[in-house]
């Protein structure tokens, strides 16, 4: 029971981060019907930019995570301005594919520029003796990822249901050629959301980091995982999306306690393959529902 | 005569002889080397094209069956002693079987569901052969070399002909299939798959024939490697070399199957003359993939042949 609780626990830990990937994921695809490749790029992004501030130039914890997540902001607002939007009007898919992944090499080519190789890594926001649930062992950093989740989901919560740009977001989601009729700027709605899931991305790395390390190539996988859990818990619910991590987390992290720990990262991809194939609407909608948000 | 210039078996010939041309002129190993690898890479390339190009189905997965075509070949030789020849071919045709698991999935994904499934099956490759593949992740090597009959083919001069005429062929193919009815069928799959339904087109076979050849390509070009080289590693395999092979269909051109062997010899050379930023090589790729995606949208031929135009 010990043990379980342990990969539970842990579990859930990856499953937070990739929750905030998979939010990342859905916040454009609902504006744009875009999945953005680079979503992982900005994680390490993230991790590799709170290094800096903290590290090397010792900034205070709080000064630090407001930069990072400023500074990926921005990245994921010259994403769009440089890459996305030139192309969105040709509107071919291929194109808009293509221009996702090569802006994910170029941001991992820019991330080795600069530092390098090494594996970096931070102390966590707070220290101390980690906590014992149940005999679990806990560290306190989990526990400060589940409070930056809880945030999160409350941001998301009163940004989409109480503020009118949230809303306008959510009607271009919807129907984006309504939303333009009734006079709301699509254009700067794809925008934001370009902006908001760099956010988050960032902030998935900015917390993960002080446990796992974090180096300029993981962008890769972490995409990967995070479409995973996208499409886990169905594209096109941020709540939907966000389950979907946690279950994937929690399975991941059980595959590899009581099975094999190579198989892991086996586990996701045949999860998603299986996915796509048999209920590519995800476990938490109907395909009627799936089809209303145009999948 | 002009009937003669213009057709598509006479300018297969040309470039195969050109090439062959340059690697005897130069007779420097190492850039007959490059010249092989840059042969093998125009092979998978042009599988790609024939997917992406001609049918519109997107693949990041091409690193799976480049892995599988090699390790197959490799094991079938060196642990079952089978000639290498057949073993290569046997090695192609049962990696390409299984790019029925990407047909499958096409049938019902598109776009960017359909790019991550293939980059999803792909990695799982890359998992497997560093997991169960032999020597893990360092790799193996002694892998026999090409043989036929008596004849072992040795330096690379050899290996320069053999892959570049095999490359010349399939690429004389490829052309005729884009010409015939099947290849107007499988374009008009890029554009309106409904329309294609209503005129009774079976989608199924359709797309799991141009998924199979398009991996038949990059499985065959994978086994010749292995015995070019003569050792394998999975970091060969990851998925930077499908990548790679994007963003030489991309580059070269993604409307013509020309595109394969120009953005191949392309990039194979770029590292070569960009030997100096070494280490900084993910960087320029992203750069000059995204800048010719925003700025040379149709490929290096398009660009070329506007030029010649003006």
């Amino acid at each position: 029971m010990e043990l379980f609780l342990q990969f539970f626990f842990s579990g859930l830990t990856v499953g937070a981060i990739y929750a905030l990937i998979a939010l990342g994921f859905n916040i454009i695809y609902n504006t744009t019907s875009i999945l953005n490749l680079a979503q992982g790029e900005f994680v390490v992004l993230g991790g590799l930019l709170m290094w800096y501030f903290l590290e090397k130039i010792h900034l205070p914890y709080g000064v630090s995570i407001i930069l990072t997540l400023g500074i990926s902001g921005l990245v994921g607002l010259a994403m769009e301005r440089l890459s996305i939007r030139p192309l969105l009007k040709t509107a071919d898919p291929l194109l808009l594919i293509l221009i996702t992944i090569a802006f994910s090499i170029l941001l991992r080519g820019i991330l080795m520029f600069l530092f390098g190789k090494e594996p970096y890594g931070y102390p966590p926001i707070s220290e101390g003796a980690p906590l014992i649930i149940g005999g679990a062992i806990i560290q306190r950093q989990v526990l400060w990822i589940f409070l930056f989740v809880l945030f999160t989901m409350l941001f998301l919560y009163i940004f989409f249901n109480r503020t009118i740009f949230g809303i306008a977001m959510k009607a271009c989601a919807i129907d984006s050629l309504s939303a333009t009729l009734l006079g709301i700027n699509t254009s700067q709605m794809v925008m934001v959301s370009f902006i908001l899931s760099g956010i988050f991305a960032s902030l998935a790395g900015v917390l993960v980091t002080p446990i796992t390390f974090v180096e300029y190539d993981k962008g890769p996988l972490l995409t990967i995982k995070g479409f995973t859990a996208a499409i886990l818990g169905g594209l096109g619910s941020n709540w939907g999306v966000m389950a979907g991590g946690f279950l994937l987390g929690i399975l991941e992290s059980l595959i590899a306690g009581y099975i094999h720990s190579g198989l892991k990262d086996a586990l996701a991809l045949l999860l998603l393959l299986s996915m796509l194939l048999f209920k590519p609407a995800g476990l938490f909608q109907s395909s009627e529902q799936a089809r209303l948000r145009k999948l | 005569m002009k009937r003669f210039l213009h057709n598509h078996y006479f300018h297969s010939l040309v470039l195969f002889s050109s090439i062959l041309l340059l690697g005897f002129a130069i007779r420097d190993p190492y850039f007959t080397t490059i010249l092989v690898f840059a042969g093998l890479n125009a092979l998978s390339a042009l599988g790609l094209s024939l997917l992406m190009g001609l049918a519109g189905q997107i693949s990041l997965g091409q690193n799976g069956f480049y892995g599988l075509g090699a390790y197959i070949s490799a094991i079938l030789s060196l642990n079952l002693q089978i000639p290498v020849p057949l073993a290569v071919l046997m090695s192609a045709v049962l990696s390409s079987s299984l790019s029925v698991f990407l047909a499958i999935p096409a049938l019902r994904l598109k776009g960017h569901y359909l790019a991550v499934a293939t980059l999803g099956f792909g990695e799982i490759v890359y998992l497997l052969l560093n997991e169960w593949g032999p020597g893990g992740p360092s790799g193996f090597g002694n892998i026999p070399k090409f043989t036929m009959g008596d004849i072992a083919l040795e330096n690379p001069l050899s290996y320069l002909i053999l892959v570049w005429a095999i490359f010349s062929a399939f690429f004389t193919l490829a052309q005729n299939l884009a010409q015939s009815s099947y290849g107007k069928t499988l374009q008009a799959l890029h554009s309106s798959e409904i329309a294609l339904r209503t005129l009774g087109v079976n989608i199924l076979s359709l797309k799991v024939k141009i998924f199979i050849l398009g991996s038949f390509l990059t499985s065959l070009s994978g086994a010749l490697y292995a015995h070019f080289v003569t050792f394998l590693s999975p970091a060969s395999f990851s998925v930077f070399y499908s990548v790679l092979l994007l963003m030489m269909v991309m580059l070269g051109g993604i409307n013509t199957l020309w595109g394969a062997p120009v953005g191949a010899l392309f990039i194979t050379f770029l590292p070569e003359t960009l030997r100096p930023f070494k280490e900084y090589d993910i960087l320029i790729y992203g750069l000059i993939l995204t800048a010719s995606l925003i700025f040379l949208r149709k490929g290096i031929i398009h660009f070329l042949k506007q030029g010649i135009r003006k």
